[in-house]
C-alpha cells in the first residue's frame, strides 16, 4: 500500500531523511517513534507529498512520487491526514470545516456532503457543535473535528501528526479514542506520537528513527521489552524520565523503566 | 504692521505679487532663458517702480491667493491680470485701471457650428475658472463648461478635440492661439473690462502713487509702445483715458446657499463618484497583484513588485499628468473622468496590494498545509481558505486607505475635474469667504468619511463576534 525505496532528503548538508527503505500493507497501523529531530514527521509528510524527496521513490496507493501536481492532488483526496495544531479553518463553521473539500475536491453535493459530515461529527462525539466555530471549541474538540474532517473524503489511509501532543492532559483520552475507533475499523494508519500506550496497545508495528535513519522495526511487545539499539533505549529512558515527572507513571511506564534501567536484554 | 525697529527707508522694495506658472504673456520665464522673467506686465511693472524710484522685488504667488496675500501683507501690489470686478473689490482696493481686456472665442479651423457667442451654449467650451469669461459663460446658460488651471492645458486640448472651444482674455488667446494654423479666432471679441493693479484695502497713499504713474504712461505712450510690443493694443484702449471709477462696491443680494449650494453638491457628488469607483478599482487590482507577489513564479512576482515599488514611490500627481496631458502623446486619448478613476485608482492599487500581502502572509502556515492536505486546488485554497482570513486582518488598513484616497481625491482638479476642494476653491478665490466656505467643505468631508471608519469598525468587531474571539 506504501512502499518507500532508498528515500533521502536533505537541508543544505543536512540529512533529515536517509536511506528509508519501508513498507506498509493495507490495514497495517504503524507508530513512528524517535527522538525530535530524528526525522519521524517529515517522513509521515512524504506520504502525502507535503514534503517533497531527493532522492528514491514512494509508492503510495499505486501512485509514485514525485509526481506531477494533479496527481500529488488525487493522491491527498485518499490520504487523510490530522495535524498537530489542528488547522481548522477559523472563518468557516464546524460543519462547513468538514463540508468543504468533500464539495471542492470531491465535488459532492452539499445536501450529501452535509449528511456525511454530520454523520462523522457524530461519531466523533461532535455533532451537537456543528454550527460553533473553531475558536469556541477545546483542543480536544477542535482535534476530534479535524479528524472528522480528514475522514469525509473517505481515505484508504490517515497519516496522523503528533495528534496529541498540543492537547491539556486531560483531553488526550478523548482524542485517543475515536483514534482506536477508527483503528478498529481497519484503516491503514501511519501515527507519529509520544503516546507509549497508544503504541503498544493499537500499532501493528513500531518504527524507531533516529537522525533520518529508520533504526528499528518491531511489533510493539518486542520493541518495548527488547529494544535492540543503544538509541532506542536512550530514547526510552528519556521517554520514561519525562512521564515521571508528571507523576502519572502506568504500568507500561513502569515496565519500560524497568527494561530501560538495567536490562541489556538485547 | 509697522516694525519699531526697522523704519522705512526711502529705498523699501516694492513687493510685486504674480503668477508665472501660467503666465503668458503676462509674466513669465522666458522660454529661451528660464532665467529670465519677460511679459507685458513685467515691463509695466519695471516702468512703475523706475517713476515711483523704487526698487522692485517680484513675489511668486498663486493666482487664486495673490488677493489674500495683499491681506497678509507679503506683497505690496498684486498685477496679473486681475479683473476689476465688484467680486474683486470686495477683497482689495484698485489702481485705475491699466489694460482693456476683452475676452476671445477660439475653435479649431475646421470648426463651423461657432458663429457668434450663442452658438456656445450645447458646447464643450474650456476656460479657467473664476474668470470673467468663466462669468459670462455662466450668465449664457447652457454651456458645458471645462475648468482649467493651465493655459497651454485648454488650447492644447481644443486641438484634440477635448473641447469644442475655448474662451478667455485676448492676451492669452493672443499669445498661445494665434500663431497655430489649427485653430481660429472666432471674432469680434467679447465682452470688455478693465484689469487693475490690487492693493491692500486703505493703503491709497501706494494709490496716489500708482494712479499718478499711470496717467503719466498713458500720457507720454509708454503703456501703448509695450502693447505693441506684444501684440495686445486694440482701439478698445481708448477707453482708459476716460475711465473714472467710484469703488463703490453693490451689495450681494442672493443669500449664501443659493450661491454656493448647487456648486458644493456638484463637488461633492463628483468625489464620492470618482473615489469609490477608484476604490472598486484599486481594491480589485490590489488583490490581484498580492497574488501575483505572493504566489506568482519568479518573474510574474517581479512584475508585481516593479508595479507596486513604481506606483508607490512616484507622486500621483505626476501620474495624473501623465495619464491625462502624457499619454494623448502617444496616441491614447483618455477623457478626464476615466482618467481621474485611473489615475487614484492604479495608484492606491499599490497599496491595497501590500495590505492584503501582509493578510496573507499573517495567515498561519497550518491553514495552506491542511487544505493542501485536503486534495484542494491552489485556486480554491486561495479563494475559500486563505483570502477570506486575510480580508479580515486587511479591513482596517484598507479603510484607512479608503478614507486618505477620498481626500486625496482632491488632486484630480488638475486633470479639469470640478470636485469638491475644486469647487472650494473657486467659490472662495471668488468671494474671499475662505473661513466659513472651509468650515462647511471640511463638514462635508467629515459627514462622508466619519460614517465609513465607523462601519468599518462595525464590520471589523461583527466578523469577530461570529467567529466566536471575545477580545
Amino acid at each position: 500500500m506504501i512502499v518507500f525505496d532508498n528515500v533521502g532528503k536533505s537541508f543544505g548538508s543536512h540529512r533529515v531523511l536517509d536511506g528509508i527503505d519501508l513498507h506498509i500493507h493495507a490495514g497495517e497501523k504503524i507508530v513512528l517513534l524517535g527522538p525530535s529531530g530524528s526525522g519521524k514527521s517529515t517522513l509521515l509528510r512524504t506520504i502525502n507529498a507535503l514534503e517533497t524527496i531527493d532522492e528514491g521513490h514512494i509508492t503510495v496507493l499505486g501512485r509514485t512520487l514525485p509526481g506531477s501536481k494533479t496527481e500529488e492532488q488525487q493522491l491527498r483526496r485518499d490520504v487523510g491526514m490530522v495535524f498537530q495544531n489542528f488547522n481548522l479553518f477559523p472563518h468557516m463553521s464546524v460543519l462547513d470545516n468538514v463540508c468543504l473539500a468533500q464539495i471542492q475536491a470531491r465535488k459532492r453535493p452539499r445536501a450529501e456532503a452535509e449528511a456525511t459530515a454530520m454523520d462523522l461529527l457524530a461519531k466523533v462525539g461532535m455533532a451537537h457543535k456543528a454550527k460553533a466555530f473553531p475558536m469556541q471549541l477545546s483542543g480536544g474538540q477542535q482535534q476530534r473535528v479535524a479528524i472528522a474532517r480528514a475522514l469525509a473524503l473517505r481515505p484508504q489511509i490517515m497519516l496522523f501528526d503528533e495528534p496529541t501532543s498540543a492537547l491539556d492532559p486531560e483531553m488526550v483520552s478523548e482524542v485517543l479514542q475515536v483514534m482506536n475507533a477508527i483503528a478498529a475499523q481497519g484503516m491503514t494508519m501511519v501515527v507519529v506520537t509520544h503516546e507509549m500506550d497508544f503504541a503498544r496497545k493499537v500499532a501493528d508495528r513500531v518504527v524507531f528513527m533516529d537522525h533520518g535513519r529508520i533504526l528499528e522495526q518491531a511489533p510493539p511487545a518486542a520493541f518495548f521489552s527488547h529494544p535492540r539499539t543503544d538509541r532506542a533505549r536512550a530514547f526510552l529512558a528519556h521517554v520514561v524520565r519525562e512521564r515521571a515527572k508528571t507523576g502519572k507513571l502506568t504500568p507500561l511506564d513502569r515496565e519500560l523503566a524497568q527494561v530501560v534501567a538495567g536490562n541489556p536484554s538485547a | 504692521m509697522a516694525a519699531p525697529f526697522t523704519p522705512a527707508t526711502p529705498a523699501a522694495s516694492l513687493r510685486w505679487g504674480a503668477d508665472l506658472e501660467g503666465g503668458a504673456p503676462y509674466a513669465f520665464a522666458d522660454p529661451k532663458d528660464a532665467s529670465r522673467v519677460i511679459g507685458f506686465e513685467q515691463e509695466l511693472a519695471d516702468a512703475l517702480a523706475k517713476h515711483l524710484n523704487r526698487p522692485l522685488e517680484r513675489v511668486q504667488v498663486n493666482w487664486d491667493s495673490l488677493i489674500p496675500a495683499l491681506g497678509r501683507n507679503t506683497i505690496d501690489l498684486a498685477m496679473a491680470g486681475i479683473e476689476l470686478t465688484d467680486e474683486h473689490k470686495r477683497g482689495a482696493l484698485f489702481t485705475r485701471p491699466y489694460y482693456v481686456y476683452q475676452q476671445q472665442m477660439v475653435v479649431r479651423a475646421d470648426e463651423a457650428r461657432v458663429q457668434v457667442f450663442e452658438d456656445l451654449r450645447g458646447k464643450r467650451v474650456g476656460t479657467l475658472s473664476g474668470s470673467a469669461a468663466h462669468r459670462m459663460l455662466d450668465q449664457l446658460g447652457g454651456v458645458n463648461i471645462t475648468f482649467y488651471s493651465d493655459i497651454y492645458a485648454v488650447y492644447q486640448d481644443l486641438g484634440m478635440g477635448r473641447v469644442d472651444a475655448v474662451f478667455l482674455d485676448l492676451p492669452m488667446a493672443a499669445y498661445y492661439a494665434k500663431g497655430n494654423p489649427k485653430l481660429r479666432f472666432v471674432d469680434p471679441p467679447l465682452g470688455e473690462g478693465y484689469y487693475a493693479i490690487a492693493l491692500r484695502k486703505g493703503d491709497e497713499a501706494l494709490k496716489r502713487e500708482l494712479d499718478a504713474a499711470l496717467d503719466a504712461m498713458l500720457a507720454d505712450g509708454t503703456l501703448e509702445r509695450i502693447y505693441r510690443r506684444w501684440d495686445l493694443w486694440t482701439p478698445s484702449q481708448e477707453k482708459l483715458l476716460s475711465f473714472r471709477d467710484t469703488q463703490e462696491v453693490p451689495q450681494q443680494l442672493e443669500p449664501a446657499w443659493k450661491r454656493f449650494g448647487p456648486m458644493l453638491a456638484a463637488g461633492t457628488w463628483m468625489t464620492i463618484k470618482i473615489s469609490t469607483l477608484a476604490m472598486a478599482l484599486a481594491m480589485a487590482l490590489g488583490m490581484v497583484l498580492a497574488v501575483m507577489r505572493v504566489y506568482g513564479p519568479m518573474p510574474v512576482q517581479w512584475l508585481a513588485t516593479t508595479y507596486i515599488e513604481i506606483f508607490r514611490g512616484t507622486p500621483l500627481l505626476i501620474q495624473l499628468y501623465l495619464l491625462y496631458y502624457g499619454l494623448p502623446k502617444l496616441g491614447l486619448q483618455l477623457d478626464a473622468f476615466v482618467a481621474g478613476v485611473l489615475g487614484l485608482g492604479l495608484n492606491y492599487a499599490a497599496n491595497e496590494a501590500e495590505n492584503y500581502r501582509a493578510g496573507i502572509q499573517a495567515v498561519p502556515k497550518g491553514q495552506m498545509e491542511a487544505s493542501l492536505a485536503l486534495g484542494l486546488t491552489r485556486p480554491q485554497i486561495l479563494r475559500f481558505v486563505i483570502l477570506p482570513q486575510s480580508l479580515r486582518v486587511a479591513i482596517p488598513p484598507v479603510t484607512n486607505d479608503f478614507i486618505a484616497l477620498f481626500k486625496d481625491s482632491s488632486l484630480i482638479s488638475v486633470i479639469t475635474l470640478v470636485e469638491l476642494t475644486k469647487a472650494y476653491g473657486m467659490l472662495a478665490s471668488a468671494t474671499y469667504d475662505y473661513i466659513g466656505l472651509g468650515l462647511v467643505t471640511a463638514a462635508i468631508y467629515l459627514a462622508i468619511s466619519y460614517p465609513v471608519s465607523r462601519f468599518a469598525r462595525w464590520t471589523e468587531a461583527r466578523l469577530r463576534r461570529a467567529q466566536g474571539v471575545t477580545a
